[in-house]
């Protein structure tokens, strides 16, 4: 893989095709679990974890899938490997299960995972897919991070509640003291569609800036970032 | 003819990937699934044990909790419609305590799933939730872990209650006449809580004797 690779599927998974802002894939665990930081970032990295793994096994597997029931096939490597880190994490890290259990089966539902593996796994050797996968996940990670955040700010007031969960010991921070009533609607599913789509909007407005000042200076060799994704999941209906 | 052999043949080979494919990693479940099965068999008592010991305090007996215990038949008169555990603490062969497992029908969103710790003589040791889906922010307080007042619990007002002092009109919050603190904004999910802690409590102290009695791993029919 070169450098220029790299590059390109970072850049791809991190901002441009980002799956949360512009793929706008695997809406319903992001908008059910954004609820607090902690639970965002949580779920972020089972999925980072999964995609990872299903990524590289379908990779590996590509040459042996028929053309036609490659779709069934995925969906059996996905939903079996999701068990399996299920179990996994369930039997060794059994903490972090008790924070992250209910959201891995979710993942299965997340049409993300499947997106990147037809779209790109199934077409790329093993190491691309993976790095892929990490840079996908990552991409998703912060912008469930930044979403989080934003509904546990608005609607309790705190910042890290249910840290405790994943490191012993530390306190939430109650950002605007013990008094501040709350704003329900920020933590009640609507609040998560406002959430999202305010941060859409931002990343809209700078990708249209970064489009703009790239048409008045084009660069020598980087390509502009210009607007929205291929539509590469597009075939998959967002759940 | 022949587009039709190919046909056919095209269609059992990718069948028989699929085949292939399917045992492979149901294979791979299986196994994964047998591998695990003993820690997480452990880490679900430790989990269980560590719930028990937040209602009862683990010095005040000295039996083996997880494996004393009774089932009990349906109970839907505490949300048991099909039947529970009680797990039975002894100190020197002694009865001290029993916990039970208790439920609330009425709370804002379904179910409160409850586990009632009950003195030998009536007092409450202990009330915990294992199972609710109150909202997160104003009703989810009957949970310790999300209560914002670390320093004194809301569900911790139930220990040292007693069954005996406190009549069955008064095992609800304040706002019905009833004895029991509930917070602003949220009172459905704390008179759930409340009402439910009370009849799982009178259920364990009206059968203490037979639950005592009873051995171990059995199971309990009087349960009306």
């Amino acid at each position: 893989m070169s450098p220029q690779q790299f590059r390109d599927i970072s850049w791809n998974g991190l901002w441009k095709q980002n799956p949360g802002l512009a793929q706008l894939l695997g809406l319903c665990p992001i908008l059910a679990i954004s609820t607090t930081m902690v639970n965002a970032v949580s779920l972020g990295i089972a999925t980072v974890l999964v995609m990872t793994v299903a990524n590289l096994a379908v990779s590996g597997l590509r040459n042996f899938v028929p053309y036609e029931i490659r779709i069934p096939v995925f969906i059996l490597i996905i939903a079996a490997l999701v068990t399996m880190v299920d179990l996994a994490f369930n039997a060794y890290f059994h903490d972090l299960y008790l924070v992250l259990g209910i959201f891995i089966p979710l993942i299965v539902t997340n049409c993300i995972v499947l997106a990147r593996v037809e779209a790109y796994a199934a077409k790329n050797d093993p190491l691309t897919s993976t790095v892929d996968g990490i840079m996908m996940g990552i991409g998703l990670v912060w912008v469930l991070a930044l979403l989080g955040g934003l509904r546990e700010l608005l609607g309790a007031g705190t910042l890290f509640s249910g840290i405790e969960m994943i490191i012993p010991g530390a306190s939430a921070w109650s950002v605007f003291g013990d008094d501040y009533p709350g704003f329900l609607i920020a933590i009640l599913p609507p609040g998560a569609f406002f959430a999202l789509g305010v941060l859409i909007a931002v990343f809209n407005v700078i990708n249209a800036r970064l489009a703009a000042r790239a048409r008045r200076q084009p660069p020598p060799t980087a390509p502009a970032p210009a607007t929205r994704a291929e539509g590469d999941g597009e075939a998959v209906a967002a759940g | 003819m022949s587009g039709r052999y190919t046909a056919t043949r095209t269609s059992l080979r990718t069948g028989g990937i699929m085949l292939l494919f399917t045992l492979a990693f149901t294979a791979l479940m299986a196994s994964t699934f047998q591998v695990t099965r003993p820690a997480i068999e452990a880490s679900r008592q430790e989990a269980q044990m560590r719930l028990l010991a937040e209602v009862l305090p683990p010095g005040s007996y000295d039996n083996a909790l997880l494996d004393d215990y009774v089932r009990f038949g349906p109970a839907p008169q505490i949300g048991m419609d099909a039947g529970g555990r009680v797990w039975r603490a002894r100190k020197a062969g002694e009865p001290v305590a029993l916990i039970i497992e208790g439920a609330a029908s009425d709370g804002y969103a379904g179910r409160i799933g409850l586990v009632v710790a009950v003195h030998r003589d009536g007092r409450l040791s202990g009330v915990r939730v294992t199972e609710h889906k109150e909202t997160p922010g104003l009703g989810d307080y009957i949970d310790p872990r999300k209560d914002r007042r670390k320093d004194a619990p809301w569900i911790a007002q139930f220990t040292g209650a007693t069954w005996a002092e406190v009549d069955t009109a008064a095992w609800t919050v304040r706002k019905d006449g009833g004895s029991f603190d509930y917070r602003a904004g949220a009172t459905i999910s704390a008179r759930a809580v409340t009402r439910a802690a009370g009849r799982s409590a009178a259920f364990a102290a009206q059968r203490m004797d037979a639950l005592f009695a009873a051995p171990a791993g059995g199971l309990l029919g009087d349960t009306q």
